[in-house]
Formats: structure tokens, C-alpha cells, sequence
């Protein structure tokens, strides 16, 4: 017993010198940069003469766009037979691009949510652009399953209002549970985001009524509230940002839960498991990873905003990259685990088809983009190289597109009975209608970069040395 | 920081220091109480939940009851997801009606807004408010006050 207290008090004596390593943090503003210079640069990137390049882009986006008008007009005036659905593919392109498209979407509440409620500071450099792609993701999303309702002067019928029917939605249904889900995270996104940017929109309104430019002061003034800064204003502000985090974590992880529920509640084999919940969402934050990274690397390059988007923070993100890729990876192994070890024929027949059968190509873009290429990253010296970061993170979005197809198309041309199988192939309708998609998206994306702030200047602020009223005391 | 305390333990009450960010730490430093914020959001989240709870009941259980593969007309477990989402979406409009409500946001007519080196208060200047309405407020010895406190520039407004 003696011997024993003897040890410990040997031991508590030893743990006493033992003191962790003092690890530097990562710097989050380069160069020490002052409160006034990030100011300047973030307010004078939506203050400046448009530059010429923008017009480019805007123009090209422009023209993009129009295929999504184009086709989804033609649609309207013919019918929804313009697009490649035929049994037994009733289900194609449209839920693969929705799908796909708020995927994306989830990368930027990730930032700003859970990475808040986690205390990462390196989020806030990219969140608010990130939470502009969630944004314009979401629309973009929305676009094909009203339009795939054929009739969409319709679409009314999902929500619950009355109708001349007096029949009300069936909320038994995953896809009503879809309604609410996506139209819920597109309002709580639109109101995290504005509400990010009170304060950054005051900042503008004051620069702008400084320079004597009234009318857009009081243009940004009424959006800002009235904010002036007070103290007693930041605190219930802060508080009310951090439970806007604190339920949109749960929002999204129930989103792209309920996306999979959409397959995960029929009985088609390839769609019918319980693994799809965890593994859609851990692909949802991959290929939203994937592309913040291919919209923050130009934006950082044409803004030369590499004091603010650090290589820590690009490092950060290729770390993210390489956790959900590999994650990925293991859900794509233990279903093909399940399916054998479920010792159920149509399960297993229908993995061996998604590898070998006739869509074998879409399967093997799916895994070499999805778990060899974020393998790369772990490397220091592939994430440190921009635009290698910037190739590889643009194959996680091809990946992941052709993740959802192949879960979709492959589980539906070829289900129970041989005499019931199909090959599917999309219109050009539906090619028309999803590469304009990428128009709309870069025309609102280059719009928010044009005339609003791209960065949390408030936040921003917060997270550099200075603004640490602790610097030097040896707390924090 | 060590201005406000000093505001702060001469008594003010009707006062506000201006920071273009938060400043961490500050809200003790000014002896303000825990935000009122979550109240409104708890309000919020009951009420959701509530409302898609007997919505779907409402609906699918009382006014036309729909049959649907043998399956319940209500059960509390395919109301859930529902119900949870719009648990989410009122919780986040109450806290940011909450949060306005508040800081009786919007207010474009505050005095400090009109004061043209305020302006700098949402960029890089830190400043010190303190209303004429106090019970303390005195011009000459809170003029005093600020100017010990490290203040430079000290300035009335009016408004």
C-alpha cells in the first residue's frame, strides 16, 4: 500500500516538469497585416472599377447560362419526354445533378457551422464565399426536380397549401421529407449568410458615405441595419451566430440524410442500405471541399489575397479532402462487403454490375477520381503546389458526379427481372440543361464577388494577433 | 478593455463602447449579462417542432386521411423528419428576429451614426459612448473620466 503511494507521488512529482510542447499556432493573417489593410483589401475588391476580366467571365457565364434557359424552355413548351427517362430509368440526370449540385452545397455550411461550433479560426477566410456557393448550389439544385415534375406550374402541390383537390402531401413519402429538407437549408443558408454580413456591410456603407457616395451608402446602410459597432449589439450578435451554427450542424448532417433517403427507403438492391446516410453525407463534404478549393484558388490568384488565404488554410482544406475522400473510399469497399456478405443475389448481382457491367467506365472514373486522387494529399508538397491543388480538387467534382450517377443509373437499367433491364443515355436536352447549370452558378458567384464583401472583415479581424486582448499575458 | 472597466466602475449605465469587431472578453469588461438571444431561440424550436407535429397530424390523420400502402395515418416517426426540419428553420428565425428585437436593430437614426469619425469604428478605431441621458452623466467630470481612461478625442454629440 505504501509502495504504491510512493509511486504515485513519484509519478505526480515527474508529471509536475513535464510541461506539452509550446507549438506555435498557424498564422491566419499573413504579415501582420493591420485591421485597416484588411478592411481596404476586402472593401476595395467590390469598390473598384469593374476590371476587364470580370466582364470575360460574366459574359461567358452569361452565355453558359442560357443552355439551362434554352433547354428548360424547350422543356416546358414540350414536355418532360425531351429528357432520356425511359422505363426503367425513370430516375436519371435530374435527381443526379440535384444531388450533385447540393453536395456542393454542404462544403459551405461545414465552414461556417461546424467548423465554427469547433473553434477552427482558419474558417474564416472562406466562409463567406463558401457560404455564397452553398447558396448558389442550392438554386441550382432546385432547378431539376421542378422541372422534372413536368408540369411545373405545378410545384405548388409540394408544399402544403390548399388545393381544389382538398388532398394534402403524404408525408410518408422521403420526398416530401426532401421538400422541407432543401427548402429549409436554402432558407437557413440565405439567413446565416446575411447575417454573417451585417457588419461587413456597415463597414461599406461608412466607406462609401466617407467618399461622399450617397446613394450606394444608403443602399448598403439598409442592409446593415443600422449596425454601428456596439458592444452590447456584438454580444447578443455573437450569440445569436453561434446557435445559428448550432442548428445548422444538425441541418445539414439531416439534409443530405434525407437526400439519402430518397433511395435508402426503397427497396431497389444497390439503394436499399443503411450505409447511405453517413456515406452521402461524408461525400457531400468532399466534393464541397472540392469545390471551394476550385473557386477560392483563382479568386486568391486574381485578388492576391495569399495573406488571407494562407497556405495553412489550403492545407487545411486538402486535409478535409483526403478524411471524407478516404471515408469514401471505405464506403464503397463495405458495400461491396455487404452485398456479399448479405448473401443476397440481386445485392450482389448488382455490385458486380456497377464494376463490370455496362457502365463499368462511369465506376472507374467514379473511383480513380474519388479515392486515388485525394490520396495525393498526403503529401506536403502536392498541397502546396496551387495548381496541382486546383487539378486534383476539380476531379473530386467529376468524381463525385459520377458517384451519383453510377448509384443511380446502374441500380435502376438493371434491378430484379432481366426482361425488365435497360441502358440509359441522356438527351441532349438534359446535357444542354446541366452544363448551363455551371453558367448560372459562376453568373451569381461572379455577381456576389463583384458588390458584396468576399470575406468576414469582422471575423477576420478577430483572428489576428492584435485583436487579442490576451497578447503576452501567456493565456488565451 | 481597461477604458470600459473604468467606465464601468464609476457607474455608468447608459453606455456602449463601438468595435469593429468583438472584441473577446469585453462584454465582462463592461459588466454586461449573458445575452438574452437563447430565450427567443428555445421559443422558437418548440414552436417548429409543435407546429409540424399537429400540421402532419392535422392533415394526413384528421382533415383527409389518406390510405398509403397500409401504412398509419400519423405516427410520430415519419412525422419526425419533417417536424425536425421545421424545428431548424423556426429556431433560426426567432434567434435573428430575437437578436434584432434585442439590439433594437434596424435603427438608421442612432446619433453615433451621424458623427463622421465613427465611421472609422467599423474599420480600424475603437470608441467609448456614453449618453447624456445617464443619471451620472456630467459633461466635465465624464469628459474627465474618458480622457484618463486613454481617450483622445473626446467629443459631444448632438441628437
Amino acid at each position: 500500500m505504501s509502495h504504491a503511494a510512493e509511486t504515485s507521488a513519484e509519478a505526480t512529482a515527474i508529471l509536475g516538469e513535464v510541461r506539452p510542447a509550446v507549438k506555435p499556432r498557424a498564422e491566419l493573417v499573413g504579415h501582420g497585416r493591420s485591421f485597416n489593410w484588411i478592411t481596404e483589401k476586402i472593401c476595395g475588391i467590390a469598390e473598384e472599377k469593374t476590371p476587364v476580366w470580370w466582364w470575360w467571365c460574366f459574359g461567358v457565364a452569361c452565355f453558359v447560362a442560357s443552355f439551362t434557359v434554352a433547354g428548360i424552355t424547350y422543356l416546358v413548351a414540350t414536355g418532360v419526354g425531351v429528357w432520356g427517362h425511359r422505363s426503367p430509368v425513370n430516375w436519371a440526370w435530374d435527381i443526379v445533378n440535384f444531388v450533385f449540385w447540393i453536395g456542393i452545397g454542404h462544403a459551405g455550411t461545414l465552414i461556417s457551422a461546424i467548423l465554427c461550433l469547433l473553434r477552427q479560426k482558419w474558417r474564416t477566410s472562406i466562409n463567406r464565399s463558401a457560404e455564397a456557393m452553398t447558396i448558389f448550389a442550392v438554386v441550382c439544385a432546385g432547378i431539376f426536380p421542378v422541372f422534372h415534375i413536368g408540369r411545373v406550374w405545378y410545384a405548388w402541390f409540394l408544399f402544403p397549401l390548399p388545393n381544389s383537390n382538398y388532398i394534402w402531401q403524404n408525408y410518408r413519402s422521403p420526398l416530401e421529407w426532401d421538400v422541407f429538407a432543401v427548402s429549409t437549408y436554402g432558407t437557413v443558408s440565405v439567413l446565416f449568410w446575411y447575417v454573417g454580413m451585417i457588419p461587413d456591410l456597415a463597414t461599406m456603407r461608412d466607406r462609401f458615405a466617407s467618399v461622399g457616395k450617397t446613394m450606394k451608402a444608403r443602399i448598403y446602410g439598409l442592409f446593415a441595419m443600422g449596425w454601428r459597432g456596439s458592444a452590447r449589439h456584438w454580444s447578443n450578435y455573437e450569440m445569436a451566430y453561434l446557435i445559428l451554427a448550432g442548428v445548422s450542424t444538425p441541418l445539414v448532417l439531416s439534409v443530405h440524410t434525407i437526400v439519402s433517403f430518397d433511395f435508402a427507403v426503397s427497396l431497389l438492391p444497390g439503394w436499399h442500405t443503411t450505409i447511405f446516410p453517413p456515406y452521402f453525407v461524408a461525400g457531400a463534404i468532399f466534393s464541397g471541399f472540392g469545390m471551394v478549393l476550385t473557386l477560392a484558388l483563382p479568386l486568391r490568384a486574381v485578388y492576391r489575397l495569399e495573406d488571407l488565404i494562407t497556405q495553412y488554410h489550403i492545407d487545411c482544406m486538402c486535409k478535409v479532402i483526403l478524411a471524407t475522400g478516404t471515408m469514401v473510399g471505405y464506403a464503397y469497399a463495405m458495400e461491396f462487403f455487404i452485398a456479399w456478405y448479405s448473401s443476397n443475389p440481386y445485392e450482389g448481382f448488382t455490385f458486380i454490375n456497377r464494376a463490370f457491367g455496362p457502365y463499368w467506365w462511369a465506376y472507374f472514373i467514379m473511383v480513380s477520381c474519388n479515392v486515388i486522387t485525394p490520396q495525393f494529399f498526403w503529401f506536403k508538397s502536392v498541397r502546396q503546389n496551387t495548381v496541382l491543388v486546383w487539378v486534383l480538387a476539380f476531379f473530386v467534382n467529376v468524381g463525385m458526379w459520377f458517384e451519383r450517377f453510377v448509384i443511380i443509373a446502374t441500380s435502376l437499367a438493371r434491378d430484379f427481372l432481366p426482361t425488365s433491364w435497360g441502358y440509359y443515355s441522356p438527351s441532349i436536352v438534359e446535357i444542354f440543361t446541366f452544363f448551363g447549370t455551371f453558367g448560372v452558378f459562376s453568373v451569381l458567384f461572379l455577381l456576389f464577388v463583384r458588390f458584396l464583401p468576399i470575406m468576414a472583415i469582422a471575423e477576420l479581424k478577430a483572428v489576428t494577433p492584435q485583436a487579442d486582448p490576451h497578447a503576452g499575458h501567456g493565456h488565451s | 478593455m481597461h477604458a470600459a472597466q473604468q467606465v464601468r466602475d464609476a457607474g455608468y449605465r447608459r453606455w456602449d463602447c463601438i468595435t469593429p469587431f468583438p472584441v473577446h472578453g469585453l462584454d465582462g469588461a463592461m459588466g454586461l449579462g449573458r445575452s438574452k438571444v437563447p430565450r427567443f431561440s428555445l421559443a422558437g424550436g418548440i414552436t417548429g417542432f409543435c407546429t409540424g407535429m399537429a400540421m402532419i397530424f392535422y392533415m394526413d390523420r384528421f382533415d383527409y386521411a389518406l390510405t398509403v400502402g397500409g401504412k398509419p395515418f400519423f405516427s410520430p416517426l415519419f412525422a419526425f423528419p419533417v417536424s425536425y426540419e421545421l424545428t431548424i428553420l423556426f429556431t433560426a428565425f426567432a434567434t435573428i428576429g430575437g437578436m434584432f428585437f434585442v439590439n433594437s436593430l434596424p435603427m438608421h437614426h442612432h446619433p453615433v451614426l451621424h458623427y463622421d469619425k465613427i465611421r472609422r469604428g467599423t474599420d480600424d478605431l475603437f470608441f467609448i459612448v456614453i449618453e447624456r441621458s445617464d443619471t451620472r452623466f456630467d459633461a466635465a467630470t465624464t469628459r474627465a473620466l474618458l480622457a484618463q481612461a486613454g481617450g483622445t478625442d473626446i467629443t459631444e454629440l448632438e441628437g
